[in-house]
């Protein structure tokens, strides 16, 4: 049976079907949906773990234990999960263990366009990449074989394009696949020095017989079309290739680490012309001219951004479109916006009238940086807000310190923060940092995390107590406040940021898009009590705009939230009444 | 045939997601290779969303580029005309007929470009402006607007109305499959130029 599914749909299917028993994974774009869709098989145990960190290891821990395993990110996350890579490379694997990391150039939803294959380079590892939904499935399925026979652990790595098109996928029964046995076995799992320095050889041993292996697999393929143009390329780069140059030949890598090198050169001296066509860092085209090959790659092609078949079409053939319907005119840009309703908004507003120099994180918050707010003022990494405000503290001195708030995600809190928290409090700083508690991990799209109480399932499980868990470490001012709560909200602000101590402000209230939350809908403009003094615009409400000279509700986008109601000074928005629909 | 290239634009939150997941159920059916290529993350709060549906005897790049679109179903007028480009000089441009502010425009930093539907019209004859808010709220809820417009967009499909039911059923929660039934009619049965 076929059926449309999304790469990262197909992976889950992949490693449904491969007979994986755990996978543990933390959300981020494009990679989520990959353990979302796994966390519906029953078979298979899966877990959103406070970081890739944590998740790598459970996998590696599950893999040691006979299980095959999973843990899927986004490139930045392998960043996160480096360290447990590395080594994992040296003790191998018992049940089969595949990485999966999606990696978004362009930067649809991300702070930096690093390219993962370098990851697979450096830890040793085998990387498969594949380029639409079936080779997802098959490359998952065939990447727990490759992994338990070469005694490695598989990186696949996807690209955003990869990762949320859908296209047909074959769907089989899954295997089933009996736990390996368990032996002790400290000269392949312990890796100190004596240890690790054999696994070391075994690991280059390994890297031959990979790169033996990569001359002569099913993932690298020749197309032979006109051999006037060939083509070396891979991923999603493939199918614009595919599609902009027709009938050329192609010589497709789904493999991406190691690399063959006598299928290259073969590859090559049967075309006349060569081009290495891949998205990101010239990764392939270092490769061939390592081997002395002569081929045409980042000279003509960008290092940034995502390729097209139209951008391939003009550098290879020279063909520029013509008669596109060009319109001359402006067209404002329409950036992503915190929703309607959203809790963050009532914070910023504060912190933005406030004036504060805000050391940020990652998450919807992150928008924040953007006009009117623009109550932001840096965004490094997962976790870096805390970290970073205690910098511009030891830098700046404490005078300072009482200008400055780092504010972070519940779930970015968890993920990172908390070692930040714990360095203000030892290395006895004065830095506030609020806590964005939503009741939710919200950009990747409600993902439950050891806030909320609830499990990946929707079951039910232990709560972190953030208040307990900051005093734990060492805060002694820690305060929970409603950030709707506008004039409560600023008063605690500006205590805190006095207090010649840490503190810790959690600003609470749910994500808008949760089911649960529900708001009185739409509101609407009383125009005889409007001044027009367009306070509320400063929100950064997409609801509310200044339309035909007057101040007005969009009632499709209107929740009825009521924090345009708290700032208006005289009494001007009401309920929209009965014109609501539901 | 030689592949069909549907691109649907709008603003995140306005379920164009749903919209290319009952395109694509559609293609299948009819047997073609299909590929769809959606947005997650951090554009679907509010800001310029595209997805693409590509079907044919083979799709191979899942994205569509400037001037390939048979079709461009706008949810938003500016974005609309964000996306002219991409169609294909004799493509079909149906247009939602609702204006939705961006930030730069909300905080006076940028101005909504004005009659756009007519601006569109200089470029091609075959603009159709739906009202889709008006007949979303007839079916009975706001959010149908969606399918209203995949129901006035079935009609130049060539894919028959059975087969677009048949699809809305498969993809629709089934809680909402009587308001979502209805809208697909509403839609399939205005008139063209009609608002």
């Amino acid at each position: 049976m076929k059926k449309l599914l999304l790469g990262n749909e197909a992976i889950a299917r992949g490693a449904y079907e491969a007979g994986v028993t755990v996978v543990s994974s933390y959300p981020g774009t494009p990679s989520t949906e990959i353990t979302e869709a796994i966390a519906k098989y029953d078979e298979i145990y899966s877990e959103w773990a406070p970081n890739e960190k944590v998740a790598v290891e459970v996998a590696i821990g599950a893999s040691i234990a006979g299980a095959r395993s999973m843990s899927c990110m986004k490139h930045v996350g392998l960043n996160v999960a480096a360290d447990p890579l590395f080594t994992s490379s040296y003790t191998g694997v018992n049940g089969g263990l595949v990485l999966v990391v999606a990696d978004d150039p362009g930067m649809h939803s991300s702070q930096n366009e690093q390219d993962s294959r370098h990851y697979a380079k450096a830890a040793k590892v085998l990387m498969l990449e594949p380029s639409d939904s079936q080779e997802c499935k098959d490359f998952t399925m065939k990447a727990y074989e490759l992994s338990e026979q070469f005694d490695t652990p598989v990186i696949i790595r996807t690209s955003t394009r990869v990762s949320h098109s859908q296209s047909l996928v074959e769907i089989s029964e899954r295997q089933n696949i009996p736990l390996k046995d368990y032996k002790k076995d400290p000269q392949k799992y312990v890796m100190m020095p004596g240890m690790a320095k054999k696994r070391h050889v075994v690991v280059e041993e390994r890297m031959k017989a990979l790169q033996a292996y990569a001359e002569n697999c099913e993932f690298n393929r020749i197309e032979w079309g006109d051999k006037k143009i060939g083509v070396i390329t891979s991923g999603i780069a493939y199918q614009y290739a595919r599609e902009a140059l027709g009938n050329v030949s192609y010589l497709k890598l789904g493999m991406v680490h190691p690399l063959p090198e006598k299928l290259i050169k073969d590859f090559i001296s049967q075309v006349d012309k060569v081009y290495v066509i891949e998205e990101l860092d010239p990764v392939i085209e270092e490769h061939c001219k390592k081997l002395g090959c002569n081929v045409i790659g980042k000279e003509l092609f960008p290092l940034l951004g995502e390729y097209s078949a139209d951008l391939i079409r003009e550098k290879v053939l020279g063909i520029k479109k013509e008669n596109i319907m060009e319109v001359k005119e402006d067209i404002p840009v329409r950036p992503p916006v915190l929703c309607p309703g959203c809790p963050h908004r009532g914070m910023f507003y504060v912190l933005s009238k406030l004036k504060l120099v805000v050391s940020g994180d990652i998450g919807c918050y992150t928008l924040c940086a953007l006009p009117p707010l623009q109550s932001m003022d840096t965004c490094v990494c997962m976790g870096a807000s805390i970290g970073g405000a205690l910098g511009m503290e030891k830098a700046r001195g404490k005078e300072f310190a009482k200008k400055v708030v780092a504010v972070i995600g519940d779930s970015t809190f968890i993920h990172s923060g908390i070692t930040g928290l714990i360095d203000i409090v030892y290395n006895k700083g004065i830095s506030t940092v609020i806590i964005l508690d939503n009741s939710i991990t919200g950009m990747t799209g409600h993902q439950p995390n050891p806030t909320t109480g609830f499990t990946i399932k929707g079951e039910p499980t232990r709560q972190v107590d953030l208040v307990k868990l900051c005093e734990a470490i060492g805060v002694e001012r820690v305060k929970v406040v409603d950030p709707f709560e506008l004039a409560e909200f600023e008063k605690t602000v500006k205590e805190e940021i006095t207090a010649e101590e840490p503190s810790v402000i959690i600003s609470q209230r749910p994500c808008a898009l949760l089911k649960h939350v529900k708001f009185e809908g739409p509101l609407a403009v009383n125009q005889d009590k409007c001044t027009k003094c367009k306070l509320c615009m400063r929100l950064g409400c997409p609801a509310i705009s200044f339309k035909e000279g007057n101040i007005q509700i969009d009632v499709t986008l209107c929740n009825g939230c009521g924090l345009c109601l708290k700032v208006c000074k005289f009494s001007s928005i009401e309920k929209a009444g009965d014109f609501h629909v539901k | 045939m030689s592949n069909k290239s549907i691109m649907i634009v709008g603003v995140g939150g306005q379920g164009t997601l749903l919209a290319s997941r009952i395109i694509g159920s559609v293609a299948i059916d009819q047997g073609y290779d299909v590929k769809v290529s959606e947005v997650h993350g951090m554009s679907q709060r509010g800001g310029s969303v595209v997805t693409y549906v590509k079907y044919g005897d083979k799709v191979y790049s899942p994205i569509i580029s400037e001037g390939e679109a048979d079709i461009i179903l706008a949810f938003e007028e500016l974005e609309a005309y964000r996306w002219l480009p991409y169609l294909k000089k004799d493509g079909k441009l149906i247009v939602n007929t609702q204006n939705i502010d961006p930030m730069p425009v909300i905080i006076g930093a940028a101005k909504y470009p004005e009659n756009i539907l007519n601006k569109l019209s200089s470029f091609t004859n075959n603009v159709f402006p739906v009202d889709a808010l008006k007949y979303a709220i007839k079916a009975g809820n706001v959010k149908a607007v969606n399918v209203v417009l995949i129901g006035f967009m079935a009609k130049y499909t060539g894919i028959d109305k059975e087969s677009w039911l048949k699809a809305i059923m498969k993809t629709v929660p089934s809680k909402f499959l009587e308001v979502n039934k209805t809208a697909f009619e509403l839609g399939y049965y205005l008139e063209e130029g009609y608002h």
